[in-house]
């Protein structure tokens, strides 16, 4: 659970620092986030990365739900009277719940960006495929060329209101699952230390704070670019 | 004080139990709460009733032997505090009290809020020793020079008074705090490096062939720990079993 959970942070750093570009002025970003698209889903080396992440998160799900199962055999006859909140935080015993609200937020997320290129009918960039042309390429190797214009996709998803709060909300549940997550992982593969201990916590919790921030400030940039 | 209690009756490890409803009057505050529960008892043998089963013994919270779920807390609201030390002024007259024994697979009750805790014996039993030459020469312990940092945090461990507490309060009812403590007591002193790989992959498979649950580092047991174990050694025990791991032969 903790490697492929740290792995899946350093994908989320990743495919954060993609996404940001979404956030440049319209035309800019329009270009350069449908080039990125097109070179995460064509080159080799990427093509490896997101195998290992398809792999992770699979591993991640099922070995988290077995033993999830495992630990409820644990104690077959429940207390009649509990009080965790006493001696634990809520996301730390929530683990599970949240990775099936993450589980069902990614099929959904996945459908409406990575289904439709890879499989979907994505238009294909025509200020790219002008430029394309006016390069002097043959209309024919510039439609090759041009990539697919995932950048309108994501920005006619994100100004749907109710796609928004799915994905705000969404990604409350990835800041509190990050939040118990990382510092956990640290303490399941060894790693504590009285001496870096507070600054491991510090870093744990910026992290579960600051990505999924800059995660929902694109969608809702997007929105109220699209409401103005 | 007047009490209302909530307690947990069960005649046999095999019978159905359920939660009972008593009433006790006459509590002092200055009681422990294992008083007022003989208290109850002295009423229940008085009536021709069968007294509440429950751990004791030192009553002086060392041995480890009392337990008891209070109101939701292993031990009950107090820290750092077995239930033999727990007082009756934490509570409030009238109050409600809930009284389980500890839950888990692996500690099954055996009558009323007793539970069989020989899944801890057997995981001692897998590792937690160390060799010791008796061939005539003994060597005195103190011969061997140890780092006051390492016989600290081993002697921290070793307070460790085995009481399941840990179990009892995760949510998993996983005994890595228990266990790791175990490890860490042996594992940090020179005496203990003999054994110190198959020690922990041993202690390791034990504690998961009992039934315990597994770790999700939630930090429950050591806020309810009597001894204030900490977590640190849950850690350590990982790092030693992904060394031991790695390094072991078999």
């Amino acid at each position: 659970m903790s490697i492929t959970g740290l792995f899946l942070c350093l994908f989320l750093i990743g495919h954060l620092l993609g996404n940001l570009q979404l956030l440049l002025p319209a035309e800019k970003a329009q270009l350069s986030f449908n080039e990125y698209a097109k070179f995460m889903t064509t080159f080799p080396l990427v093509k490896l990365l997101s195998y290992l992440t398809y792999f992770s998160i699979l591993f991640h799900a099922v070995d988290g739900i077995l033993l999830t199962i495992q630990n409820r055999k644990a104690r077959p006859v429940k207390y009649a009277y509990n009080k965790p909140s006493a001696n634990s935080s809520w996301a730390s015993r929530n683990m599970a719940l949240l990775g099936f609200i993450l589980l069902f937020f990614l099929v959904i997320h996945m459908k409406s960006f990575w289904y439709e290129m890879h499989f979907g009918n994505v238009p294909i960039d025509k200020q790219a495929f002008s430029e394309l042309l006016s390069k002097g390429l043959s209309t024919e190797k510039a439609l090759e060329e041009a990539p697919k214009d995932l950048y309108t996709i994501t920005s006619k998803a994100f100004e749907n209101i109710f796609y928004v709060l799915f994905y705000v909300i969404s990604l409350a549940a990835i800041s509190l699952h990050l939040f118990h997550g990382l510092s956990s992982a640290f303490k399941s593969i060894g790693l504590s230390n009285p001496k870096y201990n507070t600054a491991l916590k510090i870093f744990a919790v910026s992290f579960s704070l600051v990505v999924p921030i800059l995660f929902i400030s694109i969608p809702i940039t997007i929105y109220i670019r699209s409401i103005l | 004080m007047k009490l209302k209690l909530k307690i947990w009756r069960q005649k046999n490890p095999k019978s159905k139990g359920k939660m009972v409803d008593y009433n006790v009057s006459e509590i002092s505050k200055d009681m422990s709460f294992l008083e007022m529960l003989d208290v109850l008892n002295e009423s229940l043998n008085n009536k021709g009733e069968e007294p509440i089963a429950f751990d004791h013994d030192c009553r002086e919270g060392i041995c480890g032997m009392c337990s008891l779920y209070i109101n939701g807390e292993a031990h009950g609201p107090s820290r750092a505090v077995t239930t033999c030390q727990l007082h009756m002024r934490e509570f409030s007259n009238g109050d409600t009290i809930y009284i389980e024994p500890w839950r888990a697979k692996a500690f099954p009750v055996v009558k009323d809020l007793v539970v069989d805790r020989s899944a801890f014996d057997r995981i001692i039993q897998a590792g937690g020793y160390v060799s010791v030459n008796t061939s005539g020469n003994t060597i005195d312990a103190n011969a061997v020079p140890v780092p006051k940092v390492d016989a600290d945090e081993a002697f921290d461990a070793a307070t460790c008074i085995g009481c399941g507490a840990c179990v009892a309060t995760c949510k998993n009812s996983s005994a890595m705090l228990f266990t790791s403590a175990k490890i860490s007591q042996l594992s940090l002193l020179p005496q203990g490096q003999v054994e110190r790989e198959r020690r922990v992959l041993n202690m390791v498979k034990q504690m998961d062939a009992e039934g315990f649950g597994n770790c999700t580092n939630t930090g429950a047991c050591e806020v309810e720990c009597p001894k204030e174990i900490s977590l640190e050694n849950i850690a350590r025990m990982n790092r030693e079993h992904i060394a031991a791991s790695i390094k072991s032969k078999s």
